[in-house]
């Protein structure tokens, strides 16, 4: 095996993705990806029961289609990595126990890993040279974090995480509320480009002084998100005009939400950028795709002197190759495999980037 | 000497190599508990197939329980089954799990003419079948309350976890059936009888039953295009 430039197949299955992707060292060579998203539209959101079930499906066609385009067999590949946690416990335990079997059946080693992670060491693909040390901001369904990066291998921080709801559910919950249809974020982020952002005052949540307390005295919830409040806001603006026989002002609600929600992540995740002494920042997750986020985390980051990178949507959004990715940092690393006996961890902590 | 893999995730992760020729069980392992079938199926398979010297490459084939079955374990049996397949390049052979069952009844030797076989299905309900006497199914898969099924004899743990419904509904459930439930290596023997049958087991979908219970939001079935 080469230990510089493996050869590694990752498998992701912690949502409504079942990702195959395989990578030579820093080199994305396949991204296969099969998406349930279809069959979640008419429920507003992801129903993990079917989510499961598509990826029983998927996994082996995906496989397949990774393999083909990569011109690649299962005798080439140096290791297998798989998401263990954190996600859906019934989807994850599709993509392990198909990884399981893939490793045993190909004997190759296996490593279980983080998803949150992963997602992060998306970030090394694709010819970008990230410094020894930089922070991620990680925007998605499932989740909203800040992490601190000292070593993709070894070494990874929670600072700030969502309290309630992720940043992505909130968008889906609203769009909901305002009939956009689902995914929330492409529907509230086409919605608000007719809006104006401050047409209404949405709470921006856990920035109050007792909850952000000071640099040198920080409160509990300083780097930490909360958008239940938000999302009680937008029921009752709705329902004031529906209850005055209004016509609901989609656009400017839509467009305030977005800006709630962006502005509140985009000033937290840039203060604890600076208060970490963190000068590069890479966001991840699938609303990374949201224009106005990127365009004021861009705006923030420039004026604070933060490099912010983004890798490109496809690697953004759920996927096998930043499995694959991470799973080949930890081969070059020297890091030992997981084997066969782990569990999934539905909750696993960012600290704990391979399981052993 | 050609073997056959059996694995069925339908209860407990239950896996068995199998002679081909003589369907004699070579060895078979079956977990105690019913809720750990993504962290022992590949375990267990690794170790029969190391302890008995096979190569998964010179398998005749691999049977794998489609269930019916709480749908987590059975999904990690199935993926599993089908990636095997897959990477050793070897048919994969889909076999109802109650069969297993059934296959076990018949050969306790005293069925009668017809009798039902039940596993747990959760949610106060089993899932079951009906047999004739030498084991061919008449009816079923089901699911449903044990209070519903027919007054006949009852194997299975189905009948053990709803004895006192299945009595009052004029079924016999049978005691010394109470611990069982559906195996790799009964499940194996009924698709070597059936293969050679002629039968095609080449489709391995998973018996689900139910639908995924999500309910469209009231709400949302007003949203705009
Ligand atoms: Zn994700």
């Amino acid at each position: 095996m080469s230990t510089t430039d493996p050869i590694v197949l990752g498998i992701e299955s912690s949502c409504d993705e079942t990702g195959v992707g395989i990578v030579r060292g820093n080199k994305l060579l396949a991204n296969a990806v099969s998406s349930s998203m279809d069959e979640h539209v008419r429920f507003g959101g992801v129903i993990p029961e079917i989510a499961a079930r598509a990826h029983l499906e998927a996994f082996v066609p995906t496989l397949q289609s990774a393999l083909d385009t990569a011109e690649l067999t299962l005798d080439d590949i140096d290791a297998i990595a798989v998401t263990s946690g954190p996600g859906l416990a019934g989807a994850l335990m599709v993509g392990v126990s198909a990884a399981k079997a893939l490793a045993l059946a190909a004997d190759k080693p296996l490593y279980g890993i983080n998803h949150l992670v992963a997602h992060v060491g998306v970030g090394v693909l694709e010819g970008t040279v990230l410094p020894p040390t930089f922070g991620a901001l990680l925007v998605s369904g499932g989740h909203t974090e800040i992490l601190k990066v000292a070593s993709l291998t070894n070494d990874v921080q929670l600072l700030g995480s969502t309290i309630d709801d992720a940043a992505g559910e909130a968008y889906d919950k609203t769009a909901r509320l305002l009939g956009l249809g689902y995914p929330g974020g492409p529907a509230i982020d086409k919605a608000a480009k007719d809006g104006d952002r401050k047409a209404f005052r949405f709470p921006r949540g856990l920035t109050l002084p007792k909850f952000v307390g000071s640099e040198e005295n920080p409160g509990k919830h300083r780097h930490n998100f909360s958008f239940s409040g938000l999302k009680t806001a937008v029921a009752r603006c709705v329902e004031h005009f529906e209850a005055n026989g209004e016509e609901v002002p989609v656009a400017d609600i839509a467009a305030s939400f977005q800006e709630a929600v962006v502005d509140v992540i985009t000033s937290k995740a840039v203060r604890a950028m600076q208060e970490e002494g963190l000068k590069t920042v890479l966001l991840g997750g699938g609303v990374a795709a949201n224009t106005r986020l990127r365009e004021l985390l861009a705006a923030r980051c420039a004026s604070a002197d933060i490099t912010l990178v983004v890798p490109p949507f496809s690697l953004c959004t759920d996927n096998g190759g930043m499995v694959a990715a991470l799973g080949a940092q930890l081969v070059a690393a020297g890091v030992a495999p997981s084997g066969l006996e782990f569990a999934t961890d539905s909750s696993q902590p960012v600290t704990n980037i391979v399981l052993s | 000497m050609p073997n056959y893999l059996s694995i069925d995730t339908s209860a407990h992760t239950s896996v068995a190599l199998v002679d081909s020729a003589t369907g004699s069980v070579i060895a078979q392992k079956t977990s105690p508990k019913g809720n750990d079938q993504t962290e022992t199926l590949s375990v267990y398979v690794r170790d029969l197939l190391a302890e008995n010297i096979v190569k998964g490459k010179d398998l005749d084939g691999i049977f794998v329980g489609v269930g019916p079955g709480p749908y987590t374990g059975l999904r990690a049996g199935l993926v599993a089954a089908r990636t095997f397949g897959f990477v050793w390049n070897v048919p994969v052979h889909g076999v109802m799990s109650l069969h297993a069952l059934a296959e076990r009844a018949v050969q306790s030797g005293n069925v009668p003419e017809e009798f039902i076989v039940a596993s747990d299905a959760r949610r106060k309900e089993v899932y079951w079948a009906r047999y004739n006497q030498i084991g061919e199914i008449l009816d079923g898969p089901h699911v449903a309350s044990a209070s519903t099924l027919p007054a006949l004899s009852v194997f299975g743990v189905g009948a053990g976890l709803y004895t006192e419904q299945l009595q009052a509904a004029g079924a016999q459930p049978q005691e010394q059936s109470f611990e069982w439930i559906a195996d790799a290596a009964n499940l194996a023997l009924r698709g070597i009888a059936d293969l050679a049958a002629g039968k095609d087991l080449s489709d391995t979908a998973p018996q689900y039953l139910r639908e995924s219970d999500a309910q469209v939001p009231a709400f949302m079935k007003q949203v705009k295009a």
